[in-house]
């Protein structure tokens, strides 16, 4: 097992060195400069050249690649941004906190609420209660989530006027974008977990557990939900993946400073070391998330954890 | 007074297309300390039959018409919490599929003391000693190791033993075995039931044997009852069974299993001879007049057959 984690950590370096081989390629391909856009326009040729080599645009693609792969391993350094001057790594901290915050919240509402349903409408298929439940997920996983925060703010701020339709500090403030962006992942989590563990209900080892006098409550929730768990888990790894990288709309609507928002910024003003460490930077959580999600899967399963041995 | 008696039981399965009826009018009885074989091909409603008594139902099943009493109370009008006290403690179960009948994500130690301290009030130390007394009861060896082990880590063999030690840790009067070596190859399948006929000694158990295999069915049971189409057409005393089958159904079976001791027979002639008997039994009339109880002819002590027939070979 501790050989397993060290080996996916391993995997890490090249995973890493690919993403940002892949960003610093299409960066470099795409239009602008980021030296006239820093001087503007009206810069003189000696000024122009000067910064230009100052700034190691006068190298060679790979050379500057290796640069930037220098100074991200061994200083941590993503650069400066073109547009503000800032230290690039101090621009994804300070909005990390937030970003973190919404991501954590939606998708412990999602599965908080998302598995008991995805267990209740499993063990009634077909009934009426799982009717509801299913519409309610497909509802949820349809509906776009830009859209539903824009209808939230018609009812709760323009017309009720309870709850603040911007920023992300109180927790009156917070409802809106985490119920927003908790719901297409809730609708997504009850669907797996109902299928998965309607799956598991039909298994020998659950009626063994019932011929034994376990008890229906037991059954469920001891014996069948945790076999159930594998593909519930590794969806909501990917879904706390994809939130904590780019619920981009959501803090764009509800005027939250969190990484998505930097992003479309930053790609915006071709600011191209904010969107190259931003992306690394996603990635990088990304792929913890899932080392993590792979840990749960042994601790969940014993075959998978003898096959990591 | 029989450990277990069965009366006319009807099982149900109410489906969009209509009635399926499994179980149609079966009536048996088992005695304390004694071993019934039931036999009968793929949907006969033998399995049915067995987990009619305990309810281990699907949600569209139910029990029509019928009664069954164990140990002198009518356990089929048991509610599901009266049932639970039953299930497992006085009456337990093994199933066919050794490897998926143990779950996955708990080790044998899990199952196996679960199984103790659901029914008996049994501290875990207790628990532990008892786990290892059935481990050894049930010959697994190196019980230390295969305790902290997941299934996925016993052979079939392995597995089937842990089953049947878990069925049998609260002493119970009645265990149901369906089709309990059918997944197993025929050596583990000899160790298996040579180690039920010990444990129901030991144990003092009365056993439901359940099978498609009349090799097994002559080694397990004192009585057979032959099922077919959701009915018995049969039943006699094993030995009785072997030398005198009457109905056509029975012979049939005897037919498909080829008998190494007698006459070498090939699979054809095997096959010729049912469908000769075939042309004496109305099957599809058999199954038409399904709700018609049919008349019992008395052949012998104990032994009695169905005639639901066109020409009873005996009348």
């Amino acid at each position: 097992m501790f050989r397993y984690i060290v080996k996916r950590i391993l995997w890490l370096i090249p995973i890493l060195l690919g993403v940002s081989f892949i960003v610093f390629t299409i960066m470099y391909l795409s239009p602008g400069d980021p030296v006239t856009m820093i001087l503007g326009e009206g810069a003189t040729e000696e000024a122009y050249q000067a910064l230009r080599t100052q700034m190691g645009f006068d190298q060679s693609f790979i050379v500057q690649f290796l640069n930037y792969v220098r100074g991200v391993v061994f200083d941590f350094d993503l650069g400066r941004s073109y547009v503000s001057n800032r230290v690039v790594l101090d621009e994804i901290l300070v909005r990390l906190p937030n970003t973190i915050r919404l991501a954590s919240w939606s998708i412990l509402f999602a599965t908080l609420i998302g598995i008991p349903l995805g267990v209740i409408s499993a063990t009634r298929p077909y009934s009426k209660v799982d009717n509801v439940v299913m519409f309610i997920s497909l509802v949820g996983v349809s509906m776009p989530t830009f859209w539903q925060a824009l209808l939230l703010i018609i009812l709760f701020t323009s017309t009720l006027g309870w709850l603040p339709a911007s920023g992300f500090t109180s927790w009156q403030q917070m409802i809106m974008p985490v119920f927003a962006l908790a719901t297409s992942s809730m609708g997504t989590i009850a669907r797996i977990t109902r299928s998965s563990m309607m799956d598991v209900l039909d298994q020998d080892y659950i009626r063994t557990s019932e011929a034994k006098g376990v008890s229906d409550g037991r059954v469920i929730f001891q014996h069948a939900l945790r076999n159930a768990l594998i593909p519930v888990v590794t969806v909501i790894g990917l879904q706390f993946g994809a939130l904590l990288g780019g619920a981009v709309l959501t803090e764009t609507i509800f005027s939250i400073n969190g990484l998505g928002t930097m992003m479309v910024n930053a790609i915006r003003t071709r600011d191209t070391m904010v969107v190259q460490g931003g992306v690394l930077f996603i990635a990088f959580i990304f792929t913890l998330v899932n080392l993590c999600v792979d840990i749960l899967y042994a601790y969940i399963d014993p075959r998978i954890r003898s096959q990591y041995d | 007074m029989s450990l277990l008696q069965v009366n006319n039981l009807h099982t149900y399965f109410d489906t969009r297309r209509g009635t399926v009826k499994a179980v149609n009018g079966v009536t048996f009885s088992l005695e304390e300390g004694k071993t019934l074989g039931i036999v009968g091909e793929s949907g006969s409603g033998k399995s049915q039959t067995a987990m009619s008594i305990l309810k281990l139902f699907q949600k569209n099943q139910r029990i029509a018409n019928g009664t069954i009493y164990f140990d002198g109370e009518e356990i089929s009008s048991f509610s599901k919490k009266e049932l639970l006290n039953i299930r497992g403690n006085e009456i337990s179960m093994i199933f066919q599929e050794p490897m998926t009948s143990l779950n996955p994500v708990f080790t044998v130690k899990y199952q196996l003391m679960e199984a103790l301290q659901l029914h008996q009030k049994l501290d875990s130390k207790a628990a532990l000693a008892r786990t290892y007394e059935l481990l050894e009861a049930v010959k697994i060896p190196n019980p230390e190791r295969v305790i902290k082990q997941y299934p996925h880590q016993l052979s079939g063999g392995m597995s089937q033993r842990v089953m049947i030690a878990m069925a049998l840790a609260c002493s119970p009067k009645l265990l149901i075995a369906d089709e309990p070596t059918t997944a197993l190859d025929v050596i583990i399948q000899a160790e298996i039931l040579k180690l039920m006929n010990e444990l129901k000694e030991k144990f003092n158990t009365s056993i439901l044997f359940i099978t498609h295999d009349l090799g097994v069915i002559s080694q397990m049971a004192d009585d057979v009852i032959v099922m077919y189409g959701g009915k018995i057409v049969e039943s006699a005393p094993i030995k009785e069974i072997f030398k005198n089958a009457q109905h056509p159904y029975t012979k049939r079976l005897m037919a498909a299993f080829l008998r190494t001791d007698i006459k070498q027979r090939s699979t054809n002639e095997a096959l010729d001879f049912y469908s000769s008997e075939n042309e004496q039994f109305d099957f599809s009339n058999f199954r038409e007049n399904a709700d018609a109880d049919p008349d019992w002819i008395q052949i012998n002590d104990n032994h009695y057959v169905a005639a639901t027939l066109k020409q009873h070979p005996v009348s």
